[in-house]
């Protein structure tokens, strides 16, 4: 199980890496924390002749918060956002869903951008982005341009990226004062990747209702799927299990899905998971907006003054 | 195509020639001599090959040798100086009974190492719980020990990194 | 080398008998240092020989087809490559590998004009390195004309396809129908007769490290050396010799010092040392070495068998077993390689499990699959066997209105009837069955859990507990797999019986002890437990014995039994030991006693030194003997040999070859155990989470609680792995769909819980130091146990298997979906 024969190229600037891929064309891929391209590549299911490495470009690898968004770099490896604290504070969704990316060792190489890149429909990233209405930044010969995160992924594993074009960046809009989300995902063992996935925002009125509302899941089709259906039974009305139950079954039986036949799962069963899995993903972004609401730190907060942070 | 790169391995620099396909993991094993690193998947997902970089635990079968020119590398030749004692992991491990084949504990170890250095870091770290010790040594295979011995080495030495003493419960238990 | 501290107290033994001053106590592995550093020798750490070639292999990407040519040309040409070798190319120095079964099965590592299994190798690339020859093998063109797949156990009973060998009739390689006692008579008289189906899928124990070959050949005599981490049995080296057809003398096979566990699969690696002999051959005697990667080991190394399973139980209305009817039906893949059909049959002599049952019809047979061939997986057919029997028994008991355990009570062999011969032959040498189940029950709560239980299921959880009482056969009679052979056939052929293990034994002129013998051990220890079985006889410190296990067919010693399988070590290896030992502490105690001018009997070995039993102030160190009967062998009084050193050999007793009424003590000696366990599914996602597992283990004398206890956790988590998540999956055209780690899952340290274990000590009459082997019993135990408490928790008799929460799930959920 070796690697085909393949040129490593190692660019000193985002706009060299553009070229390096625009010159390669067909015959070239990015490589970014390799996580899930190198697997591929020592089982010969890939075998392009260059590889754009895009670890020396440190210029990708920052992180900031800005006032309404985090900006993560597309080399920003999953174990550093995972732990940084302002993340943990602001924005508790994102590190409590790459919690269920692999594990430590793939996490601490494995990068936000190559995983939005890698479009895998059951990866973490790709929904918690769309879910939270991210926006990515890509930049390639004919200049940067910016997309939004339910666009990015076209299909199972490809993207509207041209050729020549790189994700340079990330951003998530941080949560409203009366905001929350939620994370969940059913998968076969820790680390593995999700058999159903959910991730949801709720937004609420002064009064405690929903307001605003998205869901969205992963591993249930080619892409990335949002449910507005699932997310309109939810305005108007304080948030509940009832109403939860109701959106869930909703997304269980949304003909948005398209779930595929794996071996540790057939579609039936992938959709009765979808059903629980928002119902738990509505839970905790109920639970995150009212506190936010109600002004009381979150739980990551609690957890930072604790431990002194 | 092949050319020569300098990889810094537990602290000695080598010069070695290879070609840009070639796994770390075949480099430390096979140009290298380091022979302590095993792989058991080559596809990312047992662990046996995990060294650590800068620091940082990762899989060398999933990285080229190419790739980590300039970065600090320590294999489980590097845990402990091979004329002294053990490290203290090391020997919890052989306290525990922690290891049967022995294939998969060079991976173990180098996880759990990063774990400990970070516990250290922290200024008040918290001893994790036997279930948080699970799922950051979810990433090793072991086929051979059931886990129990190696879980138990691993919040041991987790707990005396966080400053606390391993003969007390648990974190978990005292929650 | 450091001096390493003690290890950890362990958990706790009953009815223990007085440790000696090492056997029995929880003393530090010698065997760990190497490891822990990384120095260790595994068998891709070696590089015997300058110039040494590596392999690929091309394999079959279709389960069956008729291979019309392998065109090999474009891959010559590519860079660093040395060599492609086809099967046709190979031919001449290849015979089929003999089989138990059949000669109509003829069995080759390489295919010659039809394939028939994904992953059946049709090429070998021979290259610089391993990068070139995979890069090369992908250029080799194979013509295949698919053939109608048989790509199930059930598909291969199907009479209307096509049988895989042209030799034979249909894809039954075997069908033999075993009766013991009078079973129609006994079903007639049944108050109850439980009926009850099982299938089980392919799995495999698949350790951490994956096959390993490096083999040369001499070009003018023909000799091959080959080292790999072969684990045995060594009759698997006279197979491969006659293969190569050279005599097993010029097949020099060894074993590097570590192997990264096997559990059984290495078995399988003595095809490939032959695939190997015949390239280097073929390359003129050039050395090659060949790594297995996971791909490859998950598609076409070995496996465990599908099995499916009819039992029918005949109870009297007070629940006692009167008789069991069994029609088993063992996968073998495409080719029955040696030593299958033995998954079959290794059970035979506990098919009745820990039951007292007099009457038996068993039905056997053999069918052949377009898949890998099956071989060694830890358990052995035992996991197969007591999954239907314990299920069968937890079904008679819900049916009869009884508590499994109490209808276990009423059937286990009593301890009055030990030694116990089973319907089938089996010799069940020692052991209180009851008197464990009562400890099981009563350490585990049983009835406490189960109430609890009962009153969590009135709530609307789906909580339940199981009960596995298992017989564990080890030490293997290498005669029993011959019971696939009618008794006729076997009357024409040599017959085959016991289980040899030789070790030798030596004394240097410093006092340091030397041990070799040929038990291969894959993480057991098994050079800590040989050098404490020599410290405890001599009376010398463990650190001062060397041991080396690994195999060395040039030097020996070794049989064909030699190897590490059927749990073996402790009874038949640790036993040569203590033998050899013994026997070396007796001339010691002849040189000190001329020495101390005293009786040989007077002399007490202990601390290094032969002291006078009346009078341990006198004393004269080992190392003095020893160096006189090295140096000064003039002054050896009569009996003592010069140079210290035996070699001994044991064969356990009572290993007949199977009788002609079908009758085979299978195994040396039987362990017992009981295992209970509460589960909970969830009744959401249909997860299974075991919150409380305890084992029960009665395996004889302990030699060493740490090891004892590592063995019985592993087996466990490999139970478990079986029973929830591990399943080598096909598709319907015979595509194995399992050929990564990401779908063949198995459990990490999340998935596996803290389980409780007690020993109890009922030694063997039969074993020189009472020990049986349990190393398989809780691999054996665990799908029985856990398929029993999910069905207790979901209130069913059908229980699917393997236990995954999608299959939970749709029981709970009816078959909606
Ligand atoms: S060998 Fe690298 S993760 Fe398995
Ligand atoms: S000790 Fe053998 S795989 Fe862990």
């Amino acid at each position: 199980m070796k690697p085909p024969p393949l040129r490593l190229l190692r660019p000193a600037s985002p706009t060299e890496a553009c070229a390096l891929l625009a010159e390669a064309g067909d015959a070239g891929r990015a490589l970014a924390g390799g996580q899930s391209l190198v697997p591929l590549l020592n089982l010969r299911l890939a075998a392009p002749e260059v590889l754009v490495d895009l670890n020396p470009l440190t210029e990708l690898a920052t992180l900031a918060c800005g006032t309404g968004a985090l900006r993560v770099g597309a080399m920003v490896r999953q174990r550093t956002l995972e732990r940084d604290p302002l993340v943990r504070r602001r924005l508790p969704a994102l590190p409590a869903a790459l919690a269920h990316v692999g594990h430590l060792a793939t996490r601490n190489r494995g990068t936000i951008g190559g995983s939005l890149a890698h479009a895998d429909p059951a990866a973490e990233l790709p929904l918690v982005a769309v879910a939270l209405g991210a926006t990515v930044e890509l930049l390639g010969p004919k200049g940067p341009r910016e997309v939004p995160a339910a666009e990015l992924a076209t299909g199972f594993l490809s993207t509207c990226l041209e050729p020549g074009e790189l994700l340079v960046a990330c951003t998530f809009p941080l949560l409203g004062p009366t905001e929350g989300a939620g994370f969940a995902e059913a998968a076969p063992r820790a680390g593995d990747f999700a058999l159903a996935a959910a991730c949801c925002r709720l937004g609420l009125d002064p009064e405690g209702r929903v307001a605003a509302a998205t869901v969205a899941v992963g591993a249930l089709g080619p892409t990335v799927q949002v449910v507005p259906e699932a997310a309109q039974v939810l305005l108007g009305s304080p948030p509940g299990p009832a109403r939860f139950a109701e959106a869930g079954a909703l997304v269980g039986a949304s003909d948005r899905l398209d779930p595929p036949a794996s071996l540790h799962a057939s579609p039936p069963y992938r959709r009765h998971l979808a059903r629980l899995v928002v119902e738990e993903a509505l839970a905790e972004a109920a639970r995150a907006a009212q506190a936010a609401r109600n002004g009381s730190p979150s739980r990551e907060d609690r957890r930072e003054e604790e431990h002194g942070a | 195509m092949t050319r020569s790169i300098e990889l810094r391995v537990n602290g000695t620099t080598h010069r070695v020639e290879v070609e840009d396909r070639r796994l770390l993991s075949d480099c430390l094993r096979h140009d290298l001599g380091l022979r302590g690193t095993r792989v058991g998947c080559e596809h990312g997902v047992c662990g046996a090959c995990t060294v650590r970089l800068d620091g940082q635990a990762v899989r060398s079968c999933l990285l080229f040798a190419v790739q980590v020119e300039g970065q600090e590398i320590q294999t489980v030749e590097g845990l402990a100086d091979p004329e002294g004692p053990l490290h203290p992991l090391q020997e919890a491990f052989h306290r525990h009974g922690a290891l049967q084949c022995g294939y998969c504990t060079p991976g173990f170890l180098l996880t759990a190492a990063q774990l400990l250095d970070e516990l250290r870091a922290e200024p008040n770290p918290e001893p994790p719980s036997e279930e948080e010790i699970r799922v950051l040594l979810a990433g090793n295979l072991c086929r051979c020990t059931g886990y129990g011995p190696i879980v138990r080495a691993v919040l041991e030495q987790a707990t005396c990194a966080a400053g606390a003493d391993p003969t007390e419960p648990s974190g978990e238990d005292r929650r | 080398m450091t001096t390493l501290p003690p290890v950890s107290v362990p958990e706790e033994r009953l009815d223990e008998g007085p440790p000696g001053r090492w056997l029995g106590r929880p003393t530090p592995r010698l065997d760990d240092e190497p490891l822990l550093r990384g120095s260790a020798w595994f068998v891709d750490d070696l590089a015997p020989w300058p110039g040494l070639a590596e392999v690929a292999i091309v394999r079959a990407p279709l389960a069956h087809a008729r291979l019309l040519g392998v065109e090999t040309a474009a891959a010559r040409q590519m860079p660093g490559v040395l060599g492609v070798l086809t099967g046709s190319d190979l031919e001449r120095f290849l015979r089929p590998l003999p089989s138990v079964l059949s000669e109509a099965i003829p069995y080759r590592p390489i295919a010659l004009d039809r394939v028939r299994y994904v992953g059946e190798p049709v090429a070998v690339v021979v290259a610089t390195d391993r990068y070139r020859a995979e890069d090369a093998a992908e250029a080799v063109e194979l013509d295949l004309d698919p053939l109608p797949a048989v790509p199930s156990a059930h598909a291969a009973l199907d009479p209307t396809l096509p049988p895989l060998h042209e030799g034979l009739p249909n894809n039954v390689a075997s069908d033999r129908t075993l009766r013991y006692g009078d079973p129609d008579a006994a079903f007639a008289q049944a108050e109850l007769v439980v009926r009850a189906r099982f299938q089980q899928p392919r799995s495999i124990c698949t350790p951490l490290e994956c096959f390993g070959v490096l083999c040369r050949t001499d070009p003018v005599s023909g000799d091959v050396e080959a080292w790999s981490n072969f684990q045995g049995p060594f009759s698997l080296q006279v197979v491969a010799a006659q293969a190569l057809g050279i005599p097993p003398a010029k097949l020099h096979l060894r074993t590097p010092e570590h192997s990264g566990g096997s559990f059984g699969t290495k078995a399988a690696v003595y095809p490939l040392v032959v695939l190997l002999a015949a390239c280097s051959r073929a390359l003129g005697g050039r050395p090659l070495k060949y790594l297995e990667d996971r791909r490859e080991h998950l598609m076409a190394a070995t496996a465990a068998g599908e099995r499916l399973s009819e039992v029918q139980a005949a109870f009297s209305a007070e629940g006692r077993l009167l008789a069991l009817r069994l029609d088993l039906v063992d996968d073998v893949g495409a080719y029955v390689r040696a030593p299958e059909p033995a998954t079959l049959y290794r059970m035979h002599p506990c098919l009745t499990g820990a039951y007292q049952v007099a009457h038996l019809e068993a039905r056997c047979r053999v069918v052949l699959t377009n898949r890998c061939p099956t071989g060694l997986n830890r358990g052995y057919g035992g996991p197969q066997l007591y999954l239907a029997l314990e299920r069968t028994m937890a079904i008679a008991a819900r049916r009869l209105g009884l508590d499994p355990a109490e209808l276990a009570r009423r059937n286990l062999v009593p301890p009055a009837a030990m030694p116990y011969t089973t319907a089938s032959g089996g010799r069940y040498d020692s052991g209180d069955y009851p008197a464990v189940l009562a400890l099981a029950l009563e350490r585990f709560d049983w009835a406490g859990k189960r109430a609890r239980a009962r009153a969590a299921r009135a709530e609307g959880r789906l909580v339940g507990v199981g009960l596995a009482c298992v017989v564990e056969p080890s030490v293997s009679n290498m005669g029993y797999v011959d019971l696939a052979s009618p008794p006729e056939v076997r009357a024409r052929r040599p017959a085959k019986s016991g289980n040899v293990e030789g070790v030798s034994l030596a004394m240097l002129p410093d006092g340091t002890v030397q041990l070799r013998t040929t038990t291969t051990p894959q993480g057991q220890a098994h050079a800590t437990v040989l050098a404490l079985v020599v410290a405890e006889a001599l009376g010398v410190d463990p650190r001062q014995v060397q041991v080396r296990a690994g195999a060395d067919t040039a030097v020996g010693p070794w049989s064909i039994s030699s190897g590490n399988y059927s749990s073996r070590f402790a009874a038949v290896a640790a036993g040569a030991a203590w033998q050899a030992a013994s026997a070396l502490a007796d001339q010691l105690r002849r040189l000190a006693a001329q020495d101390l001018g005293c009786h040989p009997e007077q002399v007490l070995l202990a601390d290094g030194h032969a002291r006078l039993v009346d009078d341990p102030e006198r004393d004269v160190p080992l190392r003095r003997l020893a160096g006189r009967a090295h140096w000064d062998p003039a002054s050896l009084p009569p009996g003592v040999r010069p140079g210290l050193s035996l070699t001994h050999h044991l064969a356990i007793p009572d290993l007949p070859a199977p009788d002609a009424q079908d009758r085979a003590n299978g195994s040396a000696t039987y362990g017992f155990l009981c295992d209970l366990c509460e589960v909970e599914v969830d009744r959401g996602t249909g997860r299974l989470e075991i919150l409380d597992y305890l084992s029960v283990h009665d395996a004889g004398r302990i030699l060493h609680p740490v090891l004892a206890e590592g063995q019985v956790h592993g087996g466990l988590a490999q139970g478990i792995g079986m029973a929830c998540f591990e399943q080598l999956a096909f598709d319907p055209d015979g595509q194995p769909l399992s050929t990564t780690f990401l779908d063949y899952l198995c459990p990490t340290a999340p998935e596996v819980p803290e389980a409780r274990t007690v020993f109890v000590e009922s030694p063997s009459p039969l074993t020189p130091l009472g020990a049986k082997g349990l190393g398989e019993g809780t691999t054996m135990s665990a799908p029985a146990a856990l398929a029993n408490a999910v069905a207790d928790a979901l209130e069913v008799e059908e229980v699917p298997f393997p236990l995954t929460p999608e299959a939970l799930w749709r029981v709970v959920h009816g078959a909606e979906g």
